[in-house]
Formats: structure tokens, sequence, C-alpha cells
């Protein structure tokens, strides 16, 4: 069954939270929602699920409007940040209450139990209470919650946000796999980039209670629309660099001039931005075509195996990403290496006029 | 500032402790230099927070003491052993200023005002909060009143050390990676003795000169993040730090070379030669990006190489993490975003340099 909504907004007094939203969600696909805090994704998600009535337009699924039909009346599973369970179920019994509810009978029921909970390796816990069970094993049982009858679609609000990262890359890998087998329409936010590319799929990109993208994960992250997609969808931040091409050269700053490669040659002399991912600066010299950009190091941040490097170029502040785990002196001078063929070019309003080709 | 000594110091919530598994510091030994900045990191459960009210004073070891520049301040509370303190939640006065604020831990102490006044300036400049010292606590976002916590910290010049508890899980997390780089300045700049407890890897990571890892009420391993990364001491660490963790595989020892299920994979000279007298348990452990997979023999040059399977293929923009069956087993391994990799059929080579050898969960080559 799909999901479709037209023309979303809400209001809450006098705060824009959803802006003229229409999205197409297919059934048994799956889309990442991704945007910074207080994008508006949560109010997103609960117009979808019903739990709030959008402020206009109208929100269909499988073909029938289900505009303000309550969340109850619907065949919907969710999965909250914080880990909502009930204290006072066995783990079993909070895995079951779905089904309890619609009178499954009882060899249905436990059949069903034991499924989601061995798939979310929780099985040897079913007899415990909630409170007994660490962050991560508790959030395991919300999900299998969710999981345990055919719902029509699966929404997820940054389910793993409230767990340390070691459990969440293993609980990534495994929802990754569990989706692929549903034939529920999943919704699943998160600010995170890695998580978006991980889980894959299509990604819907919002900003200030908009919709700025929809694609799938990989063209959206290869083709951002715009500036702010492209901000959002990277982590470290993507660098931008004001250029102005003119004749035989694009300058940036006082004193750099990087020679054109023919689609950036092809555009009129003016102002742009350029953009560039931390990963596709080199600490090497990758040699023809490569050409230096000196700077003064800011801090070295260490992430799982990848060393962010913040460092200042004149008065500009740029991020290279560096595979393996590094340490840097704060104020020790750096050069990166950049090709041409390896900016994305922005027009002054911020749309995106050339991307780099993926592999190049 | 102090070195700080934890000799032989051990910790059982129980009145009578009978065992190992009834101490949630099992022994801790070690010694921490003055000026150092050191991360205290691991999973919820393995006894960092008791390691830090222990440093702190709000507990009393069961056994061992605890020194700061040799003088035993096991007894002392926390109040008489001139330790600053910042926490996970914002700590201050919100009907005050923000410059009252900062002045207080210094006139508490009675420093005359013309220092508190430097000091204060001095704190507020690096912490980007000078613009604000006329306005009230009360009005300031989450983050700004974090900020003035950890100035509240950092002010005085002559405590024994800071410790921080999770700081910065109040801030937003695009502008953490700011207040991490404010932190290692003003380390920098003022050599502070500082102890950061965090279950964060990012954070103790970026943070800290030596990160002090901590599993089941021990500590695993004390090094530096490329230590930690490139030799880590203990199994748990080769998981903990790194993203996918370390591989690891069951193997039986052959002279210079590692058994695993028929693979002969070669080890760093004299490395298994040395281990052999040890036992049988052993395990190799590589990380995923030092993993070689190719499609074909050929590619893989001259090194060794084995015959795998791709199982699968994740993209995560930068790179890929490429899932492989190998030796009964899955294993990981990160290829470049340039790449591309296909399921079935591969080759896989482990560089003897970078493979580890591990007998009993800890490195032994």
């Amino acid at each position: 069954m799909g999901l479709q909504l037209k023309d979303v907004s809400k209001f809450v007094g006098q705060e824009v939270h959803l802006k003229d939203i229409s999205l197409h969600l297919e059934p048994g696909s799956r889309y990442v929602v991704l945007g910074r805090t207080l994008a508006g994704k949560t109010s997103l998600l609960r117009v979808m699920a019903g739990l709030d009535r959008p402020s206009k337009g109208t929100v269909v699924a499988g073909g029938v409007d289900v505009t303000g039909v309550s969340v109850r009346k619907r065949n919907i599973g969710m999965v909250y940040q914080q880990f909502i369970n009930y204290p006072s179920l066995t783990i079993y019994d909070n895995i079951a209450s779905p089904l309890k509810i619609h009178g499954v009978p009882k060899a249905e029921v436990d059949r069903r139990v034991r499924e989601a909970a061995s798939m979310l390796h929780i099985d040897h816990l079913l007899d415990r209470l909630p409170a007994e069970l660490s962050g991560g094993q508790q959030q395991r049982t919300a999900i299998a919650r969710a999981l345990v009858k055919d719902v029509d679609l699966l929404l997820l609000d940054e389910p793993l946000v409230n767990l340390d990262y070691k459990l969440r890359e293993e609980l990534r890998d495994e929802l990754q796999k569990i989706f692929g087998q549903r034939d529920s329409v999943v919704v699943y936010t998160t600010t995170e980039p890695s998580e978006a590319l991980m889980l894959g799929g299509n990604v819907i990109v919002m900003h200030e209670g908009r919709v700025l993208q929809v694609g799938t994960t990989t063209d959206v992250y290869q083709n951002p629309a715009n500036v702010k997609v492209a901000q959002v969808f990277s982590d470290p931040p993507i660098n931008f660099i004001p250029v102005s091409i003119e004749e035989n050269c694009n300058r940036f700053g006082e004193d750099l001039c990087l020679p054109p490669t023919s689609e950036i040659a092809a555009l009129p002399k003016g102002e742009y931005t350029f953009g560039i991912r931390s990963n596709k600066f080199s600490l090497f010299d990758l040699g023809e075509g490569y050409f230096p950009i000196t700077g003064t190091v800011g801090l070295a941040e260490i992430n799982g195996s990848e060393t962010f490097i913040h460092f200042m170029h004149g008065n500009e502040s740029y991020v290279v990403q560096e595979e393996g785990v590094h340490t840097r002196k704060v104020g020790s001078r750096i050069a990166v290496y950049a090709h041409p063929g390896d900016f994305y070019v922005f027009n002054k309003a911020g749309n995106l006029l050339v991307a780099p080709k993926h592999g190049r | 500032m102090a070195r700080i000594d934890l000799n032989e110091i051990k910790h059982s919530y129980k009145p009578n402790p009978r065992n190992d598994d009834d101490f949630a510091l099992k022994r801790v030994h070690t010694t921490w230099d003055d000026g150092g900045a050191y991360a205290l990191l691991g999973p919820s459960g393995c006894g960092k927070t008791t390691m830090l009210n222990i440093i702190s004073g709000l507990l009393k070891p069961s056994h061992g003491q605890i020194l700061y520049d040799g003088k035993d301040v096991s007894s002392l509370q926390p109040e008489q052993r001139n330790i600053a303190q910042v926490f996970q939640f914002p700590v201050l006065y919100d009907t005050m200023t923000v410059y009252d604020n900062l002045a207080f831990p210094l006139r508490n102490r009675g420093v005359p005002s013309r220092d508190v006044d430097a000091r204060v300036r001095k704190i507020a400049d690096t912490l980007e909060l000078s613009a604000d010292l006329g306005k009230r606590a009360a009005g300031l976002s989450a983050d700004a009143k974090q900020k003035i916590s950890l100035g509240r910290g950092l002010v005085r010049s002559d405590v024994a050390a800071i410790l921080f508890d999770e700081p910065l899980t109040v801030i937003d997390p695009h502008l953490k990676w700011e207040l991490r780089r404010k932190l290692k300045e003003i380390h920098n700049e003022f050599g502070l003795t500082m102890i950061y407890v965090t279950h964060d890897q990012v954070e103790a990571m970026t943070f800290a000169d030596k990160i002090v890892i901590m599993y089941e009420g021990e500590i695993v391993q004390t090094g530096t993040p490329e230590e930690l990364f490139e030799r880590p001491e203990h199994e748990f660490v080769g998981y903990f730090i790194g993203s996918p963790g370390m591989n690891f595989m069951k193997c039986t020892l052959d002279g210079d070379f590692a058994r695993v299920n028929g693979s002969a994979i070669p080890l760093e000279e004299g490395c298994g030669v040395r281990a052999s007298r040890l036992g049988t348990d052993f395990k190799i452990g590589i990380r995923p990006m030092y993993t070689g997979v190719f499609a074909t023999r050929e590619e893989c040059g001259n090194a060794p190489a084995f015959e795998g399977r791709v199982l699968g293929v994740e993209d995560q923009g930068f790179c890929r993490i490429v899932t492989v069956q190998f030796g009964g087993q899955e294993i990981k391994a990160r290829v470049s975003d340039s790449r591309t990799v296909v399921d079935g059929a591969c080759w896989v080579v482990f560089p003897a340099d970078k493979t580890r050898l591990f007998f009993n969960e800890r490195l032994v080559g």
C-alpha cells in the first residue's frame, strides 16, 4: 500500500512546522528523511501516522483519503527516539501487545513474537522486564513490537540516536537487512548522512519544514540540487569556496587560480560557489591536474576510522578527510591537493550547475 | 596542576565482595602525567564513572590509594582536593550575569578582584562569551549555558585537575566540534591536567592526547589515538575503536603463519614463533581498511592472496564497506569509493605488517 501527501502544511500558532509538502511513497520502498534538528522530520512522520492532522492538504493511503484518521484505525508501526515500552510488561508481552489488541490467536502470537525477537537478537530476554535491559536491548524491543504485525507503514524517528556508536553500527546493519524483507513502506528519519547512505533506498532531504529534494539516496548524494542539500548531506561539512570565473582562470581567494575543466569552461564569467567534499581533498599530490591549497590546522577530529582535519586557508575554513587515525598538531602547516574535476559548481542562487563525474 | 597516581585501586559496591565479578573496578594501577589531556572511554557499565568518582573524591575506593603529586588524598572530600568539575548538564546561577558566574569560583577563594577580572575576561575571550558577559545566564541557550559551565571549570589556574563528565551531551551536534576545538586550544594554552569521561569515541579521540580504554572494570589500554587504532592491546579495543571494528579470526600457528581454515596468512617476522609457546587459543585481527579485496589474482600482485566471496557492498559515500565470506566467517573490508566491487568470487589479501596476533584476547604480536 502506497502513501501520498498532497500539499501538506502544518502550522502551530505562528510557527511553520511543515510547508507545501507533496510526496508519493511507493509500496514496498524505503525512504530516509534526512535533515538537521528542527527540520520538520518528526512533524512529517506524525502527519503520515495520523498522530497529527495537517493544517492544510491531504494524506492518501492505498488510494483512500486518511487525513485526520486516527493512528489507531490505521495499520502502522512506529519507533521513537526514546525507548518506549510498557514498564510492567515482560519483553514477550511488550512485543505481543499490538497482536493481542487485534485478537490474534495465541499460537500465532507466540510464533510471531519469537520470530521478531530472534530477528532482533532478544529471544533470550523474553521473560525480563524492560528496566532490566540495556538501552540497546530496550530499543530492540520497541523495534520488535513495531515489526511484529504486518503493518502498511513502518515509521522510525531517529531510532538509534540515543545508543552508543557501536550499537548503532550493529543495529543499522541489521535494520537494513530487516527492511529489505518487508512489504511495508518504511520511513526512517535521521540527521546523519552516513546513516542515510548505509540504509540506501530513497532519501527525502528536509530543511526548515520544506522538502528540498527527493530521489534515490546515491543520486541525491552525488547530485545535490542546491547548496543547502549539499550541506545537509555531508558530514564532515562540504567545503564551499567562492570563485569568480574569469578568462582562463577560476579565481578563488587572492592567490589561487585553477584551470577550468571543459564543463566549467562553458560557464559564463561571473561569481559562483564551488563545493568539494572533504574526502576529495587529498593530503598527497596525486599527479596531473591536482593543485595545492595550503593552510593551518585547526583541529583533527577522529571519527571511526577516519580523521577530519579542519584547516584555515586565508579567512576560509575547510575540512579534509584522511583515511585511518592520525593526530595533527593545532597550528601546524598543511598542504592539500584538489582536482578541478571534483568540484560541484553552484550559481549565485545556490542551485547546482555542474556535478563531478562519479568515480572520476 | 598535578600528577595523579592510582595505586592498586579496587572498588566494590558490595559490602562483602567474594569474587572478581563483585568488583566495579577490578584492578587499576596507573599514573597520569601532570598537564596531560586524558580521556576515559568505554561502554556503559565499564567502570568509568566509578573511576571518576574516586578521582574526584565522591567515592572512597575499597582498596588502594589515590595520590595527587605524591600526596595521598584517598580520604579527602571533593572540596578538599582542589579540583574543578564540569558535568553533563549546565551548573550555574541563573540569576547572576555570565561575568559573575565565571568569577564565582575565584571570588569564593578570595582572589583579588583585579586578578579575577583579568582571568574572567581571558576565559570569556577563549570561549567567545565576551559579548555575553553582562547578560543574565537565565535567558541564554543550552549551548551557551554549557559554555559558561566549561568556563567556570576552567577559570581557576591553580586546580590540581579538571574533570569533565560527558560535557558535550546537551550541545547541538553541529556545534560540538567547535567546543572540542576550544577545549583542545585551552589545553594547549594553559597546560591543565584534564580528565574527560565519555562513551563517545569521537570526543575521546579528538580531545585527548592519551586515551584510557576501560572494559569490564579494568583499563585494557592507555595510548594515543594512533596506538589504539594500529596496535590495539586487547580485542575489545580493536572492536571498539574504528568503524567498522577490527576483523578477528580464530587461527592456529605454523611458524610465522596463522592458519585460518587451511589458509596460511603471513605474520610479521618472528611473531608467530615467539607466541607459539603460549598455548593454542589464538586469533588474528586486521582492520577493514587494511584488508584487500580484489576481483582477480593478478590484481593482488605478489602478495599471498586467498579465495573469498563478496556477499554485499555498502556505500558510505566516501568509501565502500564490503562484506566478504572468508575462512568460514564474514569479515569486512573498506575500499575506496572510486572502486566498483561486485558480489561473487574474490581474492583477499592480509598484509603481514598490519595483521595482529591475539592470545586470550590480548595482543601478542
